[in-house]
């Protein structure tokens, strides 16, 4: 094998390993990617249920009921407007009326939100960053100083 | 008082790590020897005096000092000692000031154990070392002093964030910066290097070990971050591709591709442009990783900072380090351009395959993590990269990556015989084939594909057995000349063998787990019972208790197998009173098949609670993996050959005859 074909095998290599990532990573964030609204973008913007995406808000004081089992529904609001859920499963520790909450899933052809995954927050203060830019779209949010000191 | 003490001697150590930049180097370029000695002595003192101010406000936590700010908002009187101490880096300033007490650190261990380095070299090392303390040093003392005051006192702090307060968490940080800044170490050497324009196979066996160090440290610290995660948010998962993992995921890799790539420039003076740029990144990687996580542009429990001005300071740090770096490695890479020739079917290139396949993957990591952050600047658009985009993209570059894992060991430098070393490992495919069967048969339902990825990791460790057994002439020799041969096998060849078993044992663990994991989700009134993973849970109800400085509720499983009682499993719900905070504590069960691990959901009517009970098979093996990592490092560390400074090599010529290529 001569010096110009060694070289030629290792660029080919090379070339073959990053194209084959390139078109991994292209395929995976045309597909996997999640969008996440407020409930007046999905007021708005008419969302395809179906579609994976991620919501965020406020849980409406006195919008949490128990069905049989594990289920549970609630109502995400950024005061505008307000999203009605169902979850299937246990909420995380920091979920309360009034609180901020994240949840990824699938809006239903009823127009109810079927939550996957309830996210956590890591703290009481705690403000998940797209939530707080969702209300300060509202005006109801004051910015840094009130969620402030995570910790 | 104590408080003034520790920021007095922060801003001196400011002052002494600027003499360790300025003087060291003009002594380098005069070739002043007096100058370049400043260095050590400069390191050493910045070290101490580091030290110092960190036992000041380790002290303050300690004696609940609420004068000091950082004290009050972070510790409380009645918290348990353990998390008084681990909350000095349980919060923004401490763990900043932890972060330059590791850095100074390292570059005082190389002022120590460095006496075999050539003086110009080690005074620009420490040097570079001592420029990137000022940044930090600057960045503390300018927005982040952990020393400030209140007035008037208050009475009680506010206490940790109770997710905090566990022992795992309190030794992952000071595990986890030993990881990411000792690969400041690594970047040092190549600025060093560069500047020097002497880049030789001598500088990657003065890197090795440091690299090394950094990269054990760095294994055990993600590893307990995993753990951690497992145990204690009761998710019943041990990774979830959060952006704040990836940050100290992404040096890993990069300092996994530069350890392999160090070996081939130190044996064969070739792959040294290469070598040098990731020593270059990996730390870069380091810095990206401290301004994610720091800054609080990302949702997680790491964000103490909401402060703007931090996140701009710590970017700023960032892009100067490394576009000072690759500018510099941009105009001097000509005169890197050297090296051994050799075949792609080699010791060599199996190497490269591994730093392709691995910093490939590191890329595809980084996108994912930072895709989010960019399109939210540009466009405005709220998006997350999750786990799916993780899976598609990472694990089908591990592939590749695996199978070729025992091949690399076999194969000869410059030209190998692909043919003659898969005859060598025809047994550890046997054994793979046979593993992969037998994985068929025992599974129960689950994706097809799992016993071939199990199959992946038992050859890993099969081929990793095989290479230690044929350099040993096992079975090929009468045994007392195995045994001879086996002692004699140098520690580094132990070393990679173990921590690529620890590779395949971790692949296993990571297979059993994400294939075969069952979950229920469940409403359980006491008395009640459950089958999961062939157990039987029986549930007894759920009792208040008080701990130190939190209530709790806690269930009460009875497990059984086959009607023989085992265990009882104690899941609790936490409600802390300073910050008042719930937390989820999970009862785990642990046997080598897998983990029985329970959660305590919502209180429901009439002593009911929603319970989660998971089995997850397999997955200690995922944590015992990266220990056996760490102890293959560990061994290979200890290895004469790689003793820092402890084999004095002929300085190498000056002039290098350059061959083409």
């Amino acid at each position: 094998m001569t010096r110009k074909q060694r070289r030629s095998v290792l660029i080919a290599t090379c070339v073959a390993v990053l194209g084959v990532a390139v078109g991994l990573v292209l395929f995976a964030l045309e597909d996997s990617i999640v969008f996440f609204y407020s409930p007046s973008d999905i007021a708005e913007k008419n969302i395809k249920p179906g579609q994976r995406i991620r919501i965020g808000g406020l849980v409406e004081e006195g919008s949490v009921k128990r069905g049989d089992g594990t289920q549970v529904q609630f109502a995400v609001t950024d005061t505008a407007k307000t999203l009605p859920v169902t979850y299937i499963g246990v909420l995380p520790d920091l979920f309360r009326e009034g609180q901020g909450v994240v949840a990824e899933g699938k809006l239903g052809g009823d127009g109810i939100f079927v939550a996957e995954s309830v996210l956590a927050k890591h703290d009481e203060n705690y403000m998940p960053p797209e939530v707080a830019e969702a209300l300060r779209k509202q005006g109801v949010w004051q910015g840094a100083g009130q969620a402030a000191k995570a910790n | 008082m104590i408080a003034e003490v520790g920021h007095f001697a922060l801003i001196l150590a400011l002052g002494v790590a600027l003499v360790q930049t300025i003087l060291p180097m003009w002594g380098a370029r005069r070739g002043d020897l007096s100058l370049m000695r400043v260095g050590s002595t400069a390191a050493q003192a910045q070290f101490l005096l580091l030290l110092m101010s960190f036992f000041a406000l380790m002290t303050a936590y300690v004696t609940s000092d609420f004068s000091v700010q950082n004290v009050m908002q972070n510790s409380h009187s009645a918290k348990p000692m353990l998390y008084k101490i681990s909350g000095v880096w349980g919060n923004h300033e401490g763990s900043m000031l932890l972060w330059v007490l590791i850095l100074a650190l390292f570059g005082s261990a190389v002022a120590l154990f460095g006496r075999n380095l050539p003086p110009d070299l080690k005074a620009n090392v420490l040097g570079v070392q001592g420029s990137i303390s000022v940044a930090f040093l600057l960045f503390i003392v300018t927005t982040s002093n952990p020393f400030t005051r209140i007035h008037p006192v208050p009475f009680e702090g506010s206490g940790l964030n109770p997710i905090l307060q566990d022992p795992a968490l309190s030794f992952h940080p000071p595990f986890l910066y030993t990881g990411y800044v000792g690969f400041s170490i690594a970047f040092s050497f190549a600025v060093a290097a560069l500047i020097s324009g002497r880049i030789d196979p001598a500088w990657a066996r003065w890197v090795r070990p440091w690299t090394l160090g950094a990269w054990m440290f760095l294994t055990l610290g993600i590893a307990m971050g995993s753990w951690w995660a497992y145990y204690e948010l009761g998710w019943g998962g041990w990774w979830f591709w959060d952006p704040v993992e990836n940050a100290s995921f992404m040096p890993w890799l990069a300092g996994t591709a530069l350890l392999h790539s160090a070996i081939v420039m130190e044996k064969r003076d070739a792959l040294k442009v290469w070598t040098i740029l990731l020593a270059i990144l990996t730390f870069s990687l380091s810095l990206m990783g401290t301004f994610l996580v720091r800054s609080g542009v990302l949702t997680s429990v790491h964000a103490f900072a909401v402060d703007p001005a931090r996140g701009v300071f710590i970017l700023a740090i960032m892009v100067l380090f490394t576009g000072g770096a690759l500018a510099l490695f941009a105009g001097r890479a000509q005169i890197l351009r050297q090296g051994g020739l050799f075949a792609p079917v080699s010791r060599e290139g199996a190497l490269i395959l591994n730093n392709l396949l691995i910093t490939t993957a590191c890329a595809a990591v980084f996108v994912g993590t930072l895709y989010p952050l960019a399109l939210e600047a540009v466009t405005g658009e709220k998006i997350s990269v999750g786990p799916p985009f993780f899976n598609a993209t990472f694990v089908p570059l591990m592939v590749p990556l695996l199978i070729a894992i025992p091949y690399g060991p076999f194969l000869a430098w410059k030209r190998g015989d692909i043919l003659g070393t898969s005859q060598r490992l025809a047994m550890a495919a046997l054994f793979t084939a046979f593993a992969i069967i037998a994985a068929y048969a025992l599974s129960g339902p689950g994706p097809w594909l799992a016993p071939l990825a199990l199959g992946l990791g038992v050859w890993v460790i099969m081929g990793a057995v095989s290479e230690i057994g044929f350099r040993a002439k096992a079975f090929r020799a009468p045994p007392d000349e195995v045994f001879r041969r086996l002692r004699n096998l140098p520690r580094s060849a132990y070393g990679t063998a173990i921590a690529h078993i620890g590779v395949g044992v971790m692949v296993v663990g990571i297979v059993g787990t994400t294939a075969w994991q069952t979950e229920k989700i469940v409403v359980m009134k006491p008395g009640e019972a459950e089958e999961i993973g062939g157990y039987n849970l029986k549930f007894e109800g759920v009792a208040p208790q008080q701990g130190p400085n939190y209530r709790e509720e806690i269930g009460s499983f009875i497990v059984s197998e086959d009607g023989t009682e085992l265990t009882h499993l104690h899941p609790s719900k936490r409600m802390y009173t300073a910050p008042p905070q719930a937390t989820t504590e999970a009862g785990i069960h642990a046997a080598w098949s897998g983990d029985l691990y329970t959660v305590l959901g919502d209180d429901l009517k009439d002593g009911a609670f929603t319970v989660r009970l998971y089995f997850n098979p397999l997955v200690r093996l995922i944590w015992i993996g990266t220990i056996i990592m760490f102890l293959g490092g560990l061994i290979s560390l200890s290895d004469r050959r790689l003793r820092v400074g402890a084999p004095k090599r002929a300085r190498a010529p000056k002039a290098h005859a350059v061959p083409a290529e």
